[in-house]
């Protein structure tokens, strides 16, 4: 099971606590857990990453096993830490206003 | 005994207040969608329970929200909102071309004629419609057809933010765009055309006969004479009899005529509401004093209502769609301001209490009359 944590206002959208456990193939990419992420949660879909481009939204990063994933590409394989369940996938509003 | 619903978007949520008809005790439920801003929310006049609601963030981007049970439950309704074909391009900023980009949902205008369908401004302009209850969403790609390719964003962004329908003529809509101007369909959608003549701009727009670029701020129309329409502009308040082949200035005696909303009293078509703001470059009531004034005469003639209202020391500004008038037969009248207070008045103006207080930043209220 790959572990993904939400930021507070997609947890409240999609209606789960801090933490979802959902089902990836091999390979574990951050396309694939939001195409899993998405299809679970249709409501989600927008939300992290465009619509119609499928590209990150400007404010939102993805952290794993303490490294910014962010800016890699959306069909690297993930650690083997996040594809085991060992440590979660982290979806984060960035830091950004006043 | 009605029930008086007044619906509230702020920045950091939706509120929703609620009262006899009385309107002297409200009970504030809120935050809905606690966090994200509501840009707007409003129900349909056929099915007052049924509400929609812009639900949006800088970080996660668009939600829309139905309730069909007057707010007390809300379930995410469709949001994928395409341009039709290939958008093309608008001007921007520094005069070059800039590609259309969806940023958000301004308001959403449930039809007069049917509660699954609905209408949405938004911005970079254009509007959409569902005929579904807001499950999906089509864009009416004639009004980008009006000179689309000339229109550019404004301080606040190139946003879609009034949509008028003519109850007498289904096929009749009129819309409004932040630094674009003013627009008219007689067939449904499909074609459109800029209603600008008369409006002036004089240091932005030199061309007295420019069709675009003009910053309307806010429409209003009473339903009983849809020929008539009432404009606050970035300046000037103007009037068209002829459902706006033609404006003329009714700013009169106000301090001011820069402001943003505009409403018509519920059973007087020549009673009018503005709040006048001190200019464009200091968006607060001129004199530290808040008034909204009324003109019992279609315009010209104006006068402060203050009852009620701080008279001294305010600085809060009143966003376009933060005003709305109720339908009972003292017609009560409702604005909120950016420093998050609700202000009602149940005698047409007359006298003013705050329902709430301390609201975050209010961006829009709408009230209905339930049975």
């Amino acid at each position: 099971m790959i572990r993904v944590v939400l930021p507070h206002h997609l947890r409240t959208l999609a209606g789960v606590r801090k933490e979802v456990e959902l089902e990836v193939a091999e390979p574990v990419t951050p396309a694939a857990i939001l195409d899993a992420l998405e299809a679970r949660y249709p409501t989600l879909r927008g939300t992290m990453r465009d619509s119609a481009t499928g590209q990150r939204r400007s404010l939102v990063r993805f952290f794993a096993c303490g490294q910014d994933w962010s800016h890699e590409p959306a069909d690297a394989p993930l650690p083997a830490a996040v594809a085991s369940g060992a440590e979660p996938f982290m979806v984060v509003g960035a830091m950004a206003g006043g | 005994m009605s029930t008086v619903r007044v619906l509230v978007g702020t920045r950091k949520g939706a509120f929703i207040l609620t009262s006899d008809e009385r309107r002297t005790d409200w009970q504030v439920s809120g935050p809905h969608f606690a966090g994200w801003e509501i840009y707007h929310l409003k129900g349909s006049p056929l099915d007052p329970n049924r509400i929609y609601a812009s639900q949006t963030s800088g970080w996660f981007g668009q939600i829309i929200q139905r309730s069909d049970d007057g707010g007390q439950t809300w379930t995410p309704v469709g949001k994928d909102f395409v341009y039709a074909g290939d958008p093309g391009t608008h001007q921007w900023y520094d005069g070059t071309q800039h590609p259309w980009q969806f940023q958000r949902v301004w308001l959403l205008e449930p039809s007069l004629s049917d509660p699954d369908t609905v209408y949405a401004g938004v911005e970079d302009a254009a509007l959409f419609r569902s005929t579904d209850g807001g499950q999906s969403w089509q864009e009416l790609p004639g009004l980008r057809s009006a000179s689309g390719h000339l229109w550019q964003p404004g301080a606040g962004g190139m946003c879609l933010h009034s949509i008028v329908q003519d109850p007498a003529d289904p096929q009749r809509l009129y819309v409004a765009i932040s630094a674009a101007g003013a627009f008219r369909t007689d067939d449904g959608g499909a074609t459109w055309r800029p209603i600008t003549r008369g409006l002036k701009s004089e240091w932005e727009l030199p061309d007295p006969n420019a069709e675009v670029g003009h910053c309307v701020h806010s429409i209003a129309m009473h339903p009983a004479r849809p020929g008539v329409l009432f404009m606050q502009k970035h300046w000037d308040v103007m009037r068209s009899d002829n459902g706006g082949d033609e404006w003329y200035e009714i700013s009169g005696n106000l301090p001011s005529d820069f402001g943003f909303p505009i409403a018509v009293h519920a059973h007087e078509p020549e009673t009018v509401y503005v709040v006048p703001i001190k200019s464009d470059s200091e968006h607060y009531p001129p004199d530290g004093k808040l008034r909204v004034y009324r003109s019992r005469s279609g315009g010209n003639d104006w006068e402060a209502l203050t009852a009620g209202l701080p008279q001294s020391d305010c600085y809060v500004n009143v966003l376009r769609s933060a005003m709305a008038v109720d339908t009972l037969p003292s017609c009560g009248v409702y604005f909120g301001t950016t420093g998050g207070q609700i202000y009602a008045s149940a005698d047409s103006g007359d006298t003013w209490a705050p329902i709430v207080r301390d609201l975050p930043a209010v961006l829009s209220v709408e009230v209905q009359v339930v049975p």
